[in-house]
């Protein structure tokens, strides 16, 4: 069923659009990310304007996080505390980031400054989490092996301003998470993403949180994020296209309500190794883009020069 | 009564004696959620004073969409990898152009003519103001034409006008349905051996209509109201569907 979208003023296919939204919400619910490295490339390549694309893309994903987080708050994997002073860390971050496109796109190569964070931050994200996840498989079928202590202390726990923040069992600074919130916010304002793929491996490896409280909590925080980014597209550029979003939306509140039920059924190691799999899969991808040359030199860009 | 139509006659000169009359089978395109593209039926007769001159008659159509500026980039290989390099910017493109004749080109319309009435698509093009900011500007411009053929929005229908007794003409001519909003020209010229000898103008007026009109104006209207209503709608739907799961216990 052919369905003409009143912004990006293409005509697609409803049902093409329902699944697309229905695959991303499916990872966002098992992972715990928003998506939007996702769903933004797979609206270029069905033909959606790239600002559309984007903007809606957080709308998107402001639907399937709060899916998400309903799902999760139900088993009681939500750590607010920690999820607000994330945020709190992550406004500051994501209002430099926006400055700072800006000043990229004044620049005139920003398509290709996303390009390169993209590749580089998926790839080295990517390969990390698939490391130690592969590292912590062979380590549980090898019961002789050394276990290693799920909480290790380090210099962070060194730091003043100590917060206990009971969901995650955790007793640290709130330094670290604001910086982390901040830095993710940073990245996420710069790439047009939410940042979960960035947030999930931080909380992880950098706070040392549980997993379970992980997806969560940073879907939680996405949910603001992203809602701000939203609302930032619709007043600057109008590119927010509703009926595009309510079918994305469908899907993926739905797709996410069915992620987070598998989720629970994999192992935390699995969960992380599809994870990683994914991340290095679409940097791969754009890495391609950059290095084959491309079969069509030209490219046309509504509007006018900067 | 023979009088005015005498004086009429006088007024409207010699130049005239041949003359287009055409008509449309519609002036408005509604685009509503499921539209699909669109088929106008543009047809006409030529209309005659005195016996038909000689040399060969043909009828060119074109259907012309609202112009836009664009950006043309090209991208070149930089340390490995293909970034966007030279750009060239096109003050006002058309974002749909067809042209529709009763046969070649280049056969029946001559340059002079072309020149003076911007018929073929290279001239369309070329007809707009080109900054020029790379060295090859032409080749941005060739580019463009490529791309947008692709994509069906521009159109060359060679010998798809059906003229009859070198009087009666018609043609079909199919909007895609990635149409933009704004009114489409319509000219129509009538040819006789390579030069215009009649024209006439025609106008479709392609309009969001309902629910696509709804939130096209409230999006650029109230921004803010519409980014609101957008998160809600999201919102809702993610609790909504989180509250239907729990029911259905899966």
């Amino acid at each position: 069923m052919q369905l003409y979208l009143p912004i990006a003023e293409v005509s697609v296919d409803a049902f093409l659009l329902l699944g697309l939204g229905g695959i991303v919400g499916f990872l966002s619910g098992m992972f715990g990310v928003g998506g939007g490295f996702l769903i933004t490339p797979l609206l270029f390549f069905i033909g959606i304007p790239p600002a559309v694309a984007v903007a809606t893309g957080a709308n998107q994903v402001v639907a399937s996080s709060v899916s998400g987080v309903l799902a999760q708050l139900k088993r009681k994997a939500v750590d607010f505390r920690m999820g607000l002073v994330l945020l709190a860390g992550g406004m500051a971050g994501s209002a430099s980031g926006i400055w700072v496109f800006a000043l990229l796109t004044r620049a005139g190569q920003v398509d290709l400054f996303v390009q390169i964070s993209y590749v580089l931050f998926l790839g080295i994200i990517g390969a990390m989490m698939l490391q130690e996840s592969l590292r912590s498989l062979l380590r549980s079928r090898n019961s002789h092996a050394p276990v290693r202590r799920s909480h290790v202390h380090s210099w962070v726990h060194g730091l003043p301003l100590k917060m206990k923040f009971r969901a995650s069992g955790l007793y640290i600074s709130v330094i670290p998470p604001l910086l982390v919130g901040a830095v993710v916010g940073f990245l996420a304002a710069i790439m047009g993403v939410g940042g979960g793929f960035i947030m999930v491996p931080a909380m992880i490896y950098l706070l040392g949180m549980p997993t379970k409280v992980v997806i969560g909590t940073s879907l939680f925080q996405i949910i603001f994020v992203t809602a701000f980014t939203t609302v930032m597209h619709a007043v600057t550029s109008q590119t927010v296209d509703m009926l595009l979003a309510v079918l994305l939306i469908l899907g993926g509140v739905i797709g996410a309500q069915i992620g987070a039920r598998v989720g629970v059924r994999l192992r935390a190691e699995q969960l992380r190794i599809l994870l990683s799999l994914l991340v290095l899969a679409v940097a791969g991808k754009i890495a391609l883009d950059l290095l084959l040359r491309p079969d069509e030199l030209f490219s046309i860009m509504p509007g006018v020069l900067p | 009564m023979i009088r005015l139509l005498l004086v009429l006659l006088l007024l409207s000169g010699p130049a005239s004696a041949e003359k287009i009359v055409a008509g449309l089978s519609q002036t408005r395109v509604s685009i509503t959620a499921d539209f699909d593209g669109s088929e106008i039926l543009i047809y006409g007769a030529v209309k005659r004073e005195s016996p038909a001159p000689d040399g060969r008659l043909d009828v060119i159509i074109t259907v012309e969409g609202p112009q836009t500026p664009l950006i043309i980039r090209k991208k070149a290989q930089r340390a490995g990898i293909w970034i966007n390099r030279a750009q060239v910017l096109i003050d006002a493109a058309p974002s749909f152009y067809a042209v529709a004749t009763t046969g070649p080109l280049s056969e029946i319309l001559s340059d002079t003519d072309d020149l003076r009435h911007n018929i073929t698509l290279p001239r369309v093009i070329r007809a707009i103001g080109i900054s020029a900011e790379a060295e090859n500007a032409p080749d941005f411009v060739e580019a463009l034409l490529r791309i947008r053929q692709n994509e069906d929005r521009y159109r060359v229908m060679e010998g798809m006008v059906q003229l009859t007794e070198a009087t009666l003409f018609r043609s079909d001519v199919v909007l895609p349905a990635n149409l933009t909003e704004g009114s489409y020209k319509v000219r129509l010229f009538l040819v006789r051996a390579g030069r215009v000898v009649a024209t006439q103008e025609r106008v479709i007026g392609v309009r969001k209509e309902g629910l696509e009109r709804l939130i096209f104006t409230s999006a650029h209207d109230q921004p803010l109201a519409y980014a609101i209503v957008s998160l809600v709608l999201a919102v809702a739907a993610g609790w909504g569907a989180s509250a239907a799961f729990r029911l259905i216990r899966l």
